[in-house]
């Protein structure tokens, strides 16, 4: 198993070592094997720069980013985004990126490393197959919060609209508020922690991966179940909400735990480092 | 695609013309096909105001006869009204072929829509109290500057930015849809009706006509035929979440009301900004922001939810 890891690795297929079906383990930022895009500006989190995005369009805006980490700055912060679209988007770098506003539709998408920070709201599709890194949201989220999701955490703390994580991969999404309908559907892998009120179909069609709930739930989708909460969830939830100044309405240990009923696999019993291998 | 709008404010008017040209411009990239408003103004007594249009956009460049045919078709409805002993107060001339009445007239509304319709080539846009229903080809500021909405005082508006997707681009196939024979009602739709047919013809044997081929007119038609049998406002648009079907957002105005309603799949945006003194909404919040450019609270409603206000 560890040589198809590292074979993998050598392959630069992906950024976390797999060794079960519903078990991640994230690479160290510490690690000599940490992964780095070859072309990746050299950035210092102390060297920071602020720019007002009033007047700009989305591709001036997009391009500056990138001329101020190309300067090596590591922390970056943008004013006045106005809900444009596409904003932060497709940034494969170690990156402190604040935005002071909030962003339209497919902010931070495609992005692999970041840590971004966003005083307002985000419209639809935030994040969508964010693959590391950190993006937290203070206000609210619109639909397809994080759909296909592949790794990192993804943290709005007010409400979002419907089809939250829809074919999430991997990664964490944690939801303050609460969730619309078809939240988790055909979700593959990682963790979505909802912790106000969840949307009809939740975890409709789910293959793997766990979701919980701490307020109400309207009613579970196709081949989602109710799982057993341990110790380990409960300490993994306090953690992790921890970091993000969250905290269960009525702790972690009463929030509901759901996992894929798995009745409607019907796929090979390959782990997927071998099927990529295969493939 | 399409993208949808509306605003209303709360006790007080404002120049809503400027106000809903700058939310469509902002929308232009969900659909550059044509452009519509709805625009409630401050209603004077006993007075209507006709919108209509005796020829397509596209007419003007087919036919060498095409400009007398619109001055014989105007003449034809100027005649009808006052055949039916309505006093035209007012006359406004937007475009060769659209144009814009004040009258005064007491009798059956849905006979005088009907007689004027029956004209060749004449088709109402809307009749009203407040409501005054502009559509046209071109994005909002191109229609805007045709039919000078900028400086409109009124209460609330709607609009829409069209991507023709199952019927013609033309004045007629574009939203808003005024529900005809009713006074002050439209509606602007982003989605898709899957029962569109279906629930037509039901409308159709209840004694409705259509003008388009547009699924959106069905909402039109349909909330105000609720709204006739008894059911408010609210209740009208609740019971359209059972009865229609498809995927959908859509926003309806009436004299002194706006309106929104999402399917139960949620499948189309839209977003909602709420103070004590204005309401915006629209599909992207890039449109809400050409209003309130600086820093707002703002959120999506969520699947089968109806929301209404009052101006």
């Amino acid at each position: 198993m560890a040589g198809v890891a590292h074979k993998s690795h050598e392959m630069g297929l992906h950024s976390e070592q797999l060794s079960g079906r519903t078990q991640q383990r994230f690479f160290s930022a510490t690690e000599e094997e940490n992964f780095v895009y070859p072309w990746s500006y050299e950035v210092d989190f102390d060297k920071s720069a602020q720019f007002d995005a009033e007047g700009m369009d989305t591709p001036q805006i997009n391009v500056k980013i990138r001329e101020l980490m190309q300067q090596g700055h590591g922390t970056i912060t943008v004013k006045n985004p106005m809900a444009r679209h596409s904003l932060g988007v497709g940034i494969l770098n170690r990156l402190n990126l604040n935005f002071e506003g909030s962003l339209g539709y497919f902010g931070c998408g495609l992005i692999d490393g970041p840590n971004v920070h966003i005083s307002g709201r985000v419209g639809w599709s935030c994040a969508e197959n964010m693959m590391a890194g950190t993006v937290v949201i203070e206000k609210n989220g619109g639909s397809t919060f994080g759909a296909a999701m592949r790794g990192g955490d993804l943290v709005c703390k007010g409400d979002v609209g419907s089809r939250t994580g829809i074919d999430q991969k991997g990664g964490t999404i944690i939801v303050g508020g609460r969730t619309g309908a078809f939240s988790g559907f055909m979700m593959q892998r990682g963790r979505m922690v909802i912790l106000g009120d969840a949307g009809k179909n939740l975890g409709d069609s789910m293959y793997d991966g766990t979701i919980y709930v701490g307020g109400k739930l309207t009613d579970l989708g196709v081949d989602c179940v109710e799982g057993e909460m341990t110790d380990l969830d409960v300490k993994w939830l306090n953690d992790k909400l921890g970091k993000y100044g969250l905290e269960a309405p009525n702790g972690a240990e009463n929030m509901t735990k759901l996992v894929s009923g798995k009745q409607l696999w019907n796929y090979d019993n390959l782990e997927p480092t071998e099927k990529k291998l295969v493939l | 695609m399409c993208g949808i709008a509306g605003l209303i404010h709360r006790g007080k008017s404002s120049d809503i013309g400027s106000e809903m040209v700058s939310m469509l411009q902002s929308l232009k990239h969900r659909g550059p096909d044509s452009t519509g408003f709805a625009l409630y103004g401050v209603p004077e007594e006993n007075r209507c105001i006709l919108r209509f249009k005796v020829a397509e956009q596209e007419d003007l460049s087919s036919g060498f006869d095409i400009h007398a045919q619109i001055k014989e078709r105007k003449a034809t409805v100027d005649e009808r009204l006052k055949e039916l002993g309505a006093s035209v107060v007012e006359k406004d001339e937007a475009t060769e072929y659209a144009f814009r009445y004040e009258f005064e007239y007491d009798g059956d509304m849905r006979r005088l829509a009907d007689y004027i319709e029956d004209g060749d080539g004449a088709e109402i846009l809307s009749i009203g109290r407040g409501l005054e229903l502009i559509k046209d080809l071109g994005d909002a500021t191109v229609v805007s500057d045709a039919y000078d909405l900028k400086g409109f005082q009124g209460t609330h508006a709607i609009g829409h930015t069209r991507m023709a997707t199952e019927s013609d681009v033309d004045i007629r196939s574009a939203h808003p849809y005024w529900a005809y024979p009713f006074n002050d009602v439209s509606v602007v739709h982003n989605g898709q009706l899957t029962n569109y047919w279906t629930s037509r013809r039901e409308l159709e044997r209840r004694g409705h006509r259509f003008m388009s081929n547009c699924d959106s007119e069905v909402i039109a038609v349909y909330i105000a035929d609720r709204m006739n049998q008894g059911d408010d406002l609210e209740a009208a648009m609740k019971r359209s979440i059972d009865e229609l079907d498809g995927v959908f957002t859509y926003i309806v105005a009436t004299s002194d009301k706006l309106g929104m309603a999402k399917d139960v799949m949620a499948a189309k945006p839209m977003v909602l900004y709420e103070s004590d003194d204005f309401v915006g909404l629209a599909s992207e919040e890039v449109a809400i922001r050409s209003v309130f450019p600086h820093e707002i609270d703002t959120w999506d409603p969520y699947e089968g939810e109806v929301k209404v206000w009052q101006a």
